[in-house]
């Protein structure tokens, strides 16, 4: 088992100082991924999700208040390294980063085959040549024509500039991406097709994909693992089939609802009230104001309870 | 009886086929583009040669990717842009040729929802000032008359207490309030016509449903003609009873939701049908069939039907050469595909 486990995050906590507070962005999160697997981390704006993938990557802006926990990447300890000697042995060589709205994050001033090839001369140390030729086969796995290499940003569609990022980030080949709402800004078709290209990278290359989105309806399209985020905690974990079908939570359940389907007339449902602020969230379970399943025993904080190799926290479900 | 029955049911779909609010005729828009700021370099055809009516009190969709012109149809609609050719008629009147006191009318009787509630908002006034102001352009002059009228459309988007929002900046609230207050300024100089564009793709998706159903009961209470951009199919059957697929700047299919949904005909609508998913772990374990290339240049589109370069069923020497024309494949389904000839 434990060699199977690529990532385990144990009681991953990240606050930022605020004007008005601390905010609560991560709060003690605990999850694990195998090798090859793709875990789907759903949530509102908000609810903490990016703070989460910049928790694990490190990348922590200046107003950090707290900043603690344990993430073990292939057993090593990440934790237990400075910044040099993570920047050195765990960024882009043991996961990378695709970020939000990647496609604008490209240098419009330089050819996008020497930005693709950059953290190869830098992380394997590589000659220039050597690591356009890795930039090259990369374009081949993402589906860009190799010709693209000489081209600018400007001279590519949006869904082409969101192939190159995920490119960018395949480059060192690290056994984990993270993925922050790589196609929220892109139409359908370009949609279907990055997901296409992922589950391809998936099989191909034997990566292991960390996916934050809000969007339940395409995360379904790579998930093997879907993690349920609310309130800066991860409420439920669970294997893709099995939550698709029967979510457990409460808060899971009513997102489920909210999914408009294409050829289904089931009346929608929406969550009345507004997520908590994460400057002071209430005590107890954080969802209890907007849940409709609520009960005294809620206003204490429920612990993670495991259901047959799922876990939820909420009180609905202890034994 | 049964005879009484069909007459009563054909006068009513006659009446209601004949109580047009807004018809587009034959509507192209160009724009043009210039080498050095001079010289004509040809037309950017972001709407070529569109028809359609809208009904009163009848919610549309118009489907399509971005760039296919769907934005420039909406803004031509709303009088921003000049059409180069063809006809806007709103209750009879050609809205282009429109000027001075006869525009300003024609705006109050079009509503426009926008699709970034952030953006469309003035952060530097209040909520209150912000709903005030189209009534002092649209010349309500009595201040309690004003007042009042935001009160009431305040209620209508159930942003209650109201008096504790009126006040409020734009920043102090929600993105889901924030797409209220957009819905009321659009409502409250009580428009016949709502043009909505996008408007719950940068929302949650629980907070994406409440404006769904608040735009779905505003338009039923007020008898209101919606017509819905978007480019996500899965929330247009919960809206809208027509759907118009839009590509490269041209209507490729024209049907009832049910119907598209049943009998998608255009090859171009079932590569969107099939690009998009519903939340079901099984998605995963195979892939997508999606159209190769991309939607074509709007400056030099291809000859023949411009979806032909990505089609998987085109008929060679004929898609590529002559542009389809409209086939009527049931009642009130049309479609412009030669696999219907």
């Amino acid at each position: 088992m434990a060699d199977k486990m690529l990532l385990r995050v144990e009681n991953l906590l990240l606050h930022f100082r605020a004007g008005a507070g601390v905010v609560q962005a991560v709060d003690g999160v605990n999850f694990d991924l195998n090798y090859n697997r793709a875990v789907v981390v759903l949530g509102e704006s908000g609810c903490g999700k990016t703070s989460l993938a910049k928790a694990i990557l490190r990348m922590l802006p200046r107003n950090v208040a707290a900043y603690s926990g344990k993430v073990f990447i292939e057993g090593k300890d990440t934790m237990a390294l400075d910044d040099e000697e993570f920047r050195q042995n765990v960024r882009w060589v043991a996961m990378s980063l695709v970020p939000q709205a990647a496609m604008n994050s490209l240098n419009p001033v330089l050819k996008v085959g020497d930005q693709v090839a950059e953290p190869a001369m830098i992380h394997l140390g590589v000659s220039k040549a050597e690591a356009l030729e890795m930039a090259r086969k990369m374009f081949q796995h993402v589906g860009v024509a190799v010709d693209f290499l000489d081209r600018y940003p400007f001279e590519l569609s949006g869904g082409m500039r969101q192939r190159v990022a995920i490119a960018m980030s395949l480059i060192t080949s690290p056994n984990l991406v993270v993925l922050d709402e790589p196609t929220s800004a892109l139409d359908v078709l370009t949609q279907a097709n990055i997901f296409n290209v992922l589950k391809r990278i998936k099989k191909d290359l034997g990566v292991s994909f960390i996916l934050i989105t809000h969007d339940i309806a395409t995360s379904s399209e790579l998930a093997d693992d879907v993690a349920v985020m609310y309130a800066g905690q991860i409420v439920e974990t669970g294997d893709a089939m099995r939550f698709f079908t029967e979510p457990l939570h409460p808060y899971s359940q009513k997102l489920m609802a909210s999914v408009p389907r294409l050829r289904q007339t089931t009346e929608l449902e929406f969550i009345t009230g507004q997520p908590p602020s994460l400057i002071n969230p209430p005590t107890g379970c954080r969802f209890a104001a907007r849940c409709t399943k609520r009960f005294e025993k809620c206003s204490e904080e429920p612990p993670v309870f495991e259901k047959e190799g799922r876990t939820v926290k909420c009180w609905l479900h202890e034994k | 009886m049964s005879v009484e029955l069909t007459t009563t049911n054909e006068v009513k779909t006659e009446k209601k086929e004949r109580d047009v609010l807004i018809s587009i005729k034959n509507l192209h828009v160009w724009f043009e583009l210039r080498r050095w700021g001079f010289g004509h370099a040809g037309y950017v055809r972001a709407v070529d040669n569109v028809t359609f009516d809208v009904n009163r009190g009848e919610a549309i969709a118009v489907v399509g990717e971005s760039g296919c012109g769907k934005s420039s149809l909406m803004k031509t609609i709303l009088a921003l842009h000049r059409p180069t050719k063809g006809e806007i008629v709103f209750e009879g009147k050609d809205v282009s040729k429109l000027t001075g006191a006869d525009l300003r009318w024609y705006r109050t009787q079009v509503g426009y929802v926008q699709q970034d509630p952030y953006g469309a908002l003035p952060p530097f006034m209040t909520v209150g000032r912000i709903l005030e102001e189209p009534l002092i352009v649209g010349g309500v002059k009595d201040k309690a008359e004003r007042e009042a009228r935001i009160f009431k459309v305040m209620e209508e988007v159930k942003m209650s207490p109201v008096s504790d929002f009126l006040q409020k900046f734009p920043h102090m609230l929600s993105g889901g309030q924030q797409q209220r207050v957009v819905i009321a300024r659009a409502m409250i100089m009580e428009p016949k016509f709502l043009v909505a564009d996008e408007p719950v793709s940068m929302l949650d998706a629980s907070v994406r449903v409440e404006i769904l159903k608040l735009m779905r009961g505003l338009q039923e209470r007020h008898n209101l003609s919606v017509i819905y951009i978007t480019h996500d199919l899965s929330t247009v059957s919960y809206f809208s009873e027509r759907i118009f697929v839009m590509y490269a700047g041209k209507l490729v299919e024209k049907s009832g939701v049910q119907d598209i949904l049943r009998n998608a005909s255009h090859p171009y609508t079932h590569a969107l049908l099939a690009g998009t998913s519903d939340p079901d772990a099984n998605n995963a374990l195979t892939f997508k069939e999606v159209p190769p290339g991309e939607p074509p240049s709007l400056v030099k589109p291809p000859p023949g039907c411009r979806f032909h370069p990505r089609c998987t069923r085109i008929i060679q020497g004929l898609c590529d050469v002559e542009e389809p024309p409209e086939y009527e494949i049931e009642p009130r389904h049309q479609v412009s595909c030669w696999l219907y000839k």
